[in-house]
């Protein structure tokens, strides 16, 4: 058991240090670092003692070493476009990402695992074609086509809801949330469900396609031949080995969500850090970019190593060592 | 079981011989019958056929000309579609901010949006099927060399690595340069955020096909590796990655809109269906929805029309669900 | 036929159907055979000739598209074919057992075999959960599990093939039926350990006195194993006997073709006997009797009508040369060989 989290760690920190090269070799090779922090009239001499200073002309390793040892600390230098620490940014921008994204996934979650199930088991219901049919447009449906919707109906036409921003947060130490006052929710409802949306229909898609599966397998044939009832079989056998993998991979979509932000971010003008990436990306502001870069990979890599932990403590498979015991 | 009512019924298709021609026997197989039975990919089908017809058909069908800046009149500007207070039938969609009517505009921007997903999704599979191929044929450091690459890539979603790519590209090239090439980088984006799945089906067809008695045959026989992946093994690992074009395709779509619609895809001056919507997204609040909405349905429509496709295409394919 | 109580099992005219793009297909065709308590049927036949099928239609686990057609299935006098699906689950396990082929994928990976066994046990029995557990223990030990206490804590991926399939054998017999439908159970199993699975079936089968239908395409196990042996062919019964009977003197072409090709110690051949061709598809079943395509003896009237089980010394063949009007009959049909040696 030890091995594996340990191996796993290594295999995180492996790609973490990948992330971290594209992010470094971002920073400092697509176009001028120096060229971007000052002015135009900066004379020559004046740039190459600013590049002396900064270490720019070191190894390409000292620099990478560097900059690893920085974004531990999570300085990741000035943003070009706002002329101030990008670790600041990111902290400013961060819980307004996590909680849309927090509450998204409980709704992806909540909603898609039920739908899932009852699609599976009942596959030629009329409630699981409408289902089905609903869940084929939430996956065409493109997310900022759903924003957009969503805008029109209940701010534009209705006016229920606010179609931008975060409304009034509160402010907890470092972190800001809306989710304590009633406005805060009326904010992020909208963008919460067009987050979700995508990523309820491929859950639901996910565990009605494994449920089928699964119900089709030899055990489950075997247990009806033992006469055990519909329940049983459903509920007991069926949907314990349907969650097994249903687990890893929602596990790992819902990483995506984070990523997926970015998209209703730009749509809601929610405050976060999708939002900030985008902007970053539009005016080349590559310290911004380079440390979404490092934060979401760092994201990604604990939540599969959250996953396959998971995924180790579920399936009984993994856990045992394997006893043969001779002869039959 | 269900093996055995395959079985029982017959229809459990031979396993094909080495490069035998398959499209001979389409037309008695499974596949179209399994397409007439099906309503819902025939209208799929049709929905799919007529966008994508008139989109190709752009230029013939579009009633105005959306880039002939010279003909537009800013008099004309958002005006609402034809059937509503203030439309005529000039512009039967209405107008945008720029006095561009919407129909035309529309008809240019899925072909735009086409032409994008469909290259990416071309790009993709030479790539994936590339690399595909070599990972399972030559096994080794360059099959993990590969598939470690592949694994890292998987575990983030393709439209932060397309994004990614944008966004480098953006920075590295001058200004100016980059509204001409935009599509080339939107395209070449797409594909490398997508390749991993072809070349991942691949590898696992390589693996098993290259094991099979015709392969040995040939290697015994001398025919040189070259022929033999391209002429012998690449022509029956084709099947399934087929069906993933399919539904790649609609993916592809999906992120050209999206990465359109963030700013960072195609620009105004030659709009996709996601430009045209981030246009129109400014002017909801002000009541003039049909700038987006338009662009959004089509969108739609034709995302989820490829999608029924490839979903159908997949169930068709796939023996097990016979 | 074994002639005195009521049988255990009757199966009248059973006809399985499944309907397809070309048609409806007959892949069980008018099979009748009966069950005594406490007796082993074999049913032996190529892949696809229908035993599989048949019996998955005594247990009700026929799955969709196909479906019973035809005849009646009883167990005990009682019917059970036509049974809504409540009623037939409790029969099933209870009254009938099953055991299939595979005995790796017929168990639940994630439940211990424990838990497994327990819950087909208080499924059917009215026992407490510690009761429950006891009997489990128990039945592992009968089939042969050493150190049942510990061992039955374990899962599935833990056993090896041969216990396993010791395991799915105890969770058939869980609930004491009378009736179990054996689908290959030593097909899937390593050669050493198909002889013991085998035995085992057998000594539980005597000491419950249960009755057991062994489905296989291995004629060896069956003349091992089997009081009676039922031979079928493209859907269709065409011999049924006694299996000394039927090994020492089969009647139906196909059956002496069966026995011929499988090699003998202490036999001297040049080279290993087949029946030259091969049985036809559901799509294609000729008319007549659908073996006349390969058999040897054949004549005109085989090709044209189908005969139905007649009785023959021995055993009851579905042969037109066992029917009294045709000349020449039965005798001549056991001298002459019957396979053609392969080339």
């Amino acid at each position: 058991m030890i091995a594996f989290v340990v191996q796993r760690v290594i295999q995180g920190v492996l790609v973490m240090l990948v992330v971290a090269l594209i992010a470094f070799a971002l920073f400092n090779y697509v176009g001028d670092p120096i060229n971007n922090m000052v002015g135009q009239d900066t004379s020559v001499s004046d740039r190459a003692r600013l590049r002396e200073e900064l270490g720019l002309n070191d190894s390409f390793v000292v620099r990478f070493a560097r900059f690893v040892g920085n974004a531990t600390e999570g300085n990741f230098g000035l943003s070009y476009q706002q002329a101030r620490p990008v670790g600041q940014i990111i902290l400013e921008k961060m819980p307004a990402t996590l909680e849309l994204s927090f509450v998204a996934a409980l709704l992806a979650l909540l909603l898609g695992v039920p739908m899932g199930i009852y699609t599976g088991l009942h596959r030629h219901s009329w409630l699981s074609q409408t289902l089905l049919a609903v869940s084929l447009a939430g996956v065409s449906l493109p997310t900022f086509v759903i924003g957009i919707l969503l805008i029109l109906v209940f701010s534009v036409e209705l006016g229920w809801l606010p179609s931008f921003g975060r409304g009034p947060v509160i402010h907890i130490g470092w972190w800001t949330t809306g989710l304590l006052s009633l406005d805060g929710w009326r904010a992020i409802i909208m963008p919460a469900i067009t987050l979700a949306l995508f990523q309820m229909t491929l859950i639901m898609r996910l565990v009605r396609s494994e449920m089928i599966e699964v119900l089709r397998a030899d055990y489950i044939k075997f247990a009806r031949a033992r006469g055990l009832t519909s329940r049983a079989i459903n509920f007991g056998h069926a949907l314990k080995n349907t969650l097994v993998p249903v687990i890893t991979i929602t596990g790992l979509q819902l990483g995506s969500i984070i990523a997926f932000a970015i998209i209703t971010e730009t749509v809601f003008q929610w405050p976060g850090m999708g939002l900030m990436f985008i902007q970053a990306v539009t005016f080349a502001d590559i310290p911004v970019m380079a440390a979404y870069l490092v934060l979401v990979g760092f994201f990604f890599v604990v939540i599969n190593l959250v996953v396959d932990l998971l995924y180790y403590v579920v399936d009984p498979r993994l856990r045992l060592a394997r006893e043969r015991v001779a002869g039959a | 079981m269900s093996e055995l009512t395959a079985e029982v019924a017959g229809t459990t298709p031979v396993a094909p011989v080495a490069n035998a021609p398959n499209r001979r026997r389409f037309r008695d197989s499974d596949l179209l019958w399994s397409f007439r039975r099906s309503p819902v990919a025939v209208v799929a089908a049709t929905i799919a056929f007529l966008i994508i017809g008139s989109a190709l058909l752009a230029p013939l069908l579009a009633p105005h000309d959306p880039f002939d800046l010279a003909s537009l009149s800013l008099m004309d500007a958002t005006d609402p579609p034809a059937w509503l207070d203030g439309g005529n039938w000039t512009y039967p969609l209405g107008t945008d901010n720029q006095g561009r009517d919407v129909l035309s505009a529309i008809l240019y921007g899925a072909r735009l949006s086409l032409l994008v997903g469909v290259s990416a999704v071309i790009l993709a599979l030479v790539l994936g099927i590339a690399l595909g191929l070599a990972a399972g044929w030559y096994g080794g450091i360059i099959e993990t060399l590969i598939m470690r690459v592949a694994d890292v890539q998987l575990s983030f979603p393709a439209i932060l690595i397309a994004l990614l790519i944008d966004g480098v590209a953006r920075s590295a090239l001058p200004r100016d340069v980059q509204g001409e090439i935009a599509i080339y980088v939107l395209i070449a984006a797409i594909a490398l955020s997508n390749w991993v799945h072809y070349a991942r089906t691949v590898r696992g067809s390589t693996l098993v096909e290259r094991n099979k008695e015709y392969i040995q045959a040939a290697r015994v026989i001398g025919v040189r590796p070259m022929r033999i992946v391209l002429g012998h093994l690449l022509p029956n690992v084709l099947g399934p990655v087929l069906v993933i074009a399919t539904i790649n395709l609609a993916l592809a779509i999906l992120t050209e809109a999206t990465l359109s619609f963030l700013g960072v895809g195609l620009p105004p001056t030659e709009p996709s269906l996601g430009t045209l919507i981030r246009v129109g997204n400014d002017y909801l609040m002000s009541g003039d929805w049909w700038i987006s909405i338009f662009p959004g349905a089509v969108l739609a429509l034709l995302i989820l029309s490829v999608n029924l496709l490839g979903d159908w295409l997949r169930d068709a394919l796939n023996p097990k669900l016979r | 036929m074994i002639s005195g109580a009521e049988p255990l099992l009757r199966v009248e005219h059973l006809r399985v159907e499944v309907p397809t793009r070309r048609g409806t297909l007959v892949a069980v065709d008018d099979v009748s055979f009966s069950l005594a308590p406490g007796e082993v049927l074999g049913v032996v036949g190529e892949s696809g000739a229908g035993k599989s099928l048949t019996g998955a239609a005594i247990i009700g686990l026929l799955e969709p598209p196909l479906r019973i057609a035809g005849g009646e299935i009883r167990l005990n006098g009682r019917r059970i074919d036509n049974l809504p699906y409540e009623q037939m689950r409790r029969i099933r396990g209870k009254e009938i057992g099953a055991i299939f082929q595979d005995p790796l994928t017929s168990l639940n990976p994630l439940y211990t075999i424990a838990q497994q066994l327990t819950e087909t046990i208080r499924t059917h029995l009215d026992l407490s959960a510690s009761a429950a557990r006891e009997r489990a223990i128990a039945l592992l030990r009968e089939v042969g599990i050493a150190g049942a206490e510990q061992r039955i804590d374990h899962y599935p991926h833990q056993f090896s093939g041969g216990m396993r399939q010791r395991v799915v054998i105890a969770l058939a017999l869980a609930a004491n039926p009378k009736l179990v439908v054996a689908d290959e159970p030593t097909t899937a199993l390593d050669v050493s350990v198909q002889a013991q699975i085998i035995a085992l079936l057998k000594r539980l089968g005597r000491e419950h006195g249960t009755a057991i239908m062994l489905v296989t395409h291995d004629m060896g196990v069956i003349a091992e194993t089997a009081d009676r042996v039922a031979v079928m062919y493209a859907g269709r019964l065409v011999e049924i006997g006694p299996v000394q009977r039927i090994v020492a003197d089969p009647h139906h072409p196909y059956t002496a073709g069966l026995m011929q090709s499988i090699p003998r110690i202490g036999e001297r051949r040049a080279r290993l006997a087949q029946i030259d061709g091969a049985m036809p598809r559901l799509t294609e079943i000729p008319p007549g009797c659908p073996f006349n395509p390969r058999c040897p003896k054949v004549f005109d009237r085989c090709r044209r009508e189908r005969p139905d089980l007649l009785p023959a010394p021995g055993s009851d063949a579905a042969c037109w040369l066992y029917d009294p009007a045709t000349p020449g009959s039965d005798s001549s049909a056991r001298q002459q060989g019957v396979v053609a040696d392969a080339r």
